[in-house]
């Protein structure tokens, strides 16, 4: 009998999301929007052990929709594992033998985390537009309290992709004596306009659905159209021209002939329903408008240099990793530039990789090969720094 | 410290010389920087604050994996990323030859280097000519390895040559030093052009 996924030497194998609740009131949580939030629960999970030390944790980010299950399956009968499992694991870049990996889920997220959907202990009814508007510095604030519960000091490595590594580059500027060394893959330190627009359609297609009842759904029919169209939309942008091409070309679903109707005939428009479609079933439409907003008001420049990144980077000491890909038109490598030549601007210890990739900005999930070595190189090179 | 030569370490006598005329932690930008050797003597030997620009993916591989930082670009697209006069030297070893534009890479590197520090194949060197005269064909040799439809050498030019652009665009020769087969450097500058296989300059820009 062939083993099962989860048995496969090189995987965590079953794991379990775990929660660590804290700002219980009256020690709320003073948010940047000037809002208190309280408790807060924060979903994780862990990878690995810690050393003795605790000098071999690594802390990695979810993107825009992901969730703590970055690896490993949560049951024997789980079809996928997390979302990062070709990186994380024993023999990986992300080895669990040798590192201790964590990853949590966000503010106001709804895979565990507090978020819009969590009920409010004031009102004993899911928060909904009650929640406060939430920032990419407080949901790294959340974070810090994790890292500090756990018992780990200074991080060896942080390391996220597209939404992710805007934390990361919050970390490195807000706590730079707690991180070693940064991965930010496919990221910017503010959205393009053009990136803020797709964003802005997304959410209003969201408020435009009649289900969607101010944010108060819960319990009730949800806002399935607009949260699909939103992901119809985030799809497109992470495709593209050239992926779109290979991957379906003017094919036809189930046909060879135009049928003149407004139903789904091409294949890319089956595959953006299908995507849309899976997206309702587990995320949470209010979520969605949170972090998108967050994603929106990132911008690292203003809000620790006064404008000027180079400024913003001053006090960064990790030693830092920028990759992107070459046809990333959402996070694009311009704007990865901008990072590097800023932090080198500083003097500081950075690297800036450039993949050549046809995926877009699905690339820093599909380019498993060279993302896996690149990673590996930069791991390895700081074991050798630590021993 | 010096570094350990391990089995594959070649032997350069071009780094020789760069690694000798460096003065210790200063800034350094080695553009076309390959695996990171140089880089990684001077890191080691003459404790400098060193970057490198290198095209090559392997290549950056390698580089990461010393620890060395990388940035991956083409250097025929300039040096938008760094600021004017920002390093103590900038180095183009073994790599001026395959520029697409030297002329302009030669702008940027003097526009961001105190000093430039360039090293090329030296195309007047006399068995060169004489290939060439006797036998009427693109000379190959040690330092000039390919045929002529898969060489990467695409600008060949001589001693005299840059001598000669570094007046025209009023750029200042700080030292040069001329290399010969035998890895030796000449101490008459009258023959290098026929007795060199390899020419090394420190250039900067004359004051205006």
């Amino acid at each position: 009998m062939p083993e099962k996924p989860y048995e496969q030497h090189d995987s965590v194998g079953l794991v379990k999301t775990q929660y660590y609740t804290f700002a219980e009131p009256p020690e709320e949580l003073l948010l940047t929007c000037g809002k208190l939030i309280g408790p807060i629960t924060v979903a994780y999970e862990t990878y690995g052990k810690l050393s003795p030390a605790a000098d071999n944790a690594i802390l990695i980010f979810h993107a825009l929709t992901g969730d703590a299950h970055a690896a490993g399956y949560h049951s024997p009968n789980d079809k996928n594992p997390g979302w990062w499992d070709n990186m994380i694991g024993q023999g990986k870049p992300f080895n669990t033998s040798r590192y201790f990996i964590i990853c949590a889920n966000y503010l106001c997220g709804c895979k565990g985390t507090t978020g819009p959907s969590s009920i409010n202990p004031r009102t004993n009814q899911p928060y909904g537009l009650g929640f406060p508007m939430v920032t990419i510095t407080d949901m790294v604030t959340v974070q810090k309290q994790l890292i500090d519960h756990l018992g780990i000091k200074k991080l060896l490595a942080i390391a996220g992709g597209s939404m992710g590594g805007m934390l990361a580059l919050e970390w490195v500027t807000r706590y730079p004596e707690s991180v070693r060394s940064a991965c930010i893959i496919a990221s910017t330190s503010r959205l393009s306009p053009q990136a803020i627009a797709f964003d802005a359609v997304g959410r209003n297609a969201i408020i435009s659905d009649p289900n969607w009842n101010n944010g108060d759904y819960y319990g009730k029919p949800l806002p399935r159209h607009g949260l699909a169209i939103a992901r119809m939309i985030g799809h497109i942008t992470y495709l593209s021209d050239e992926s779109m091409h290979a991957k379906f070309g003017r094919r036809l679903q189930f046909r060879d002939t135009y049928g003149y109707d407004f139903s789904s005939e091409f294949e890319v428009e089956s595959y953006l329903h299908y995507q849309g479609d899976r997206f309702v079933e587990r995320f949470d439409a209010n979520s969605y408008l949170y972090i998108t907003k967050a994603m929106d008001y990132f911008d690292l420049a203003a809000s620790k240099g006064n404008g000027s990144l180079t400024k913003a980077f001053e006090n960064v000491l990790a030693k830092m990793l920028v990759v992107s890909f070459t046809s990333d038109w959402l996070f694009p490598p311009y704007q990865s530039k901008e990072i590097v030549k800023a932090l080198m601007n500083n003097d500081k210890d950075v690297s800036y990789v450039e993949i050549f990739s046809t995926y877009g900005h699905d690339a820093f999930l599909l380019e498993v090969e060279h993302l896996s070595n690149i990673i590996n190189s930069f791991l390895s090179n700081l074991a050798l720094e630590i021993s | 410290m010096i570094a350990k030569k391990d089995s594959t370490f070649i032997y350069h006598a071009d780094y020789e010389r760069i690694i000798e005329h460096i003065k210790q932690g200063c800034k350094v930008l080695d553009l076309g920087c390959g695996t990171g050797e140089l880089l990684y003597r001077l890191i080691t030997e003459k404790n400098v604050h060193g970057r490198g620009v290198e095209i090559n993916e392997q290549n950056i591989l390698k580089c990461i994996g010393k620890g060395i930082p990388v940035f991956q670009g083409n250097i025929d697209e300039g040096l938008a990323e760094y600021q004017d006069q920002s390093y103590d030297y900038v180095i183009l070893n073994q790599t001026l030859q395959v520029t697409h534009k030297p002329e302009f890479v030669l702008k940027e590197m003097l526009r961001v280097g105190k000093t430039v520090i360039v090293s090329f194949p030296n195309f007047g060197y006399l068995p060169i000519r004489l290939k060439m005269l006797f036998r009427g064909r693109m000379p190959i040799t040690k330092t000039l390895p390919f045929e002529w439809y898969d060489t990467p050498n695409i600008r060949l030019l001589t001693i005299k040559d840059f001598r000669f652009f570094c007046e025209l665009h009023d750029i200042k020769i700080l030292r040069e030093i001329s290399i010969t087969s035998r890895g030796g450097s000449l101490r008459f500058k009258a023959v290098a052009n026929l007795a060199a296989t390899e020419g090394l300059f420190f250039i900067t820009k004359a004051a205006t």
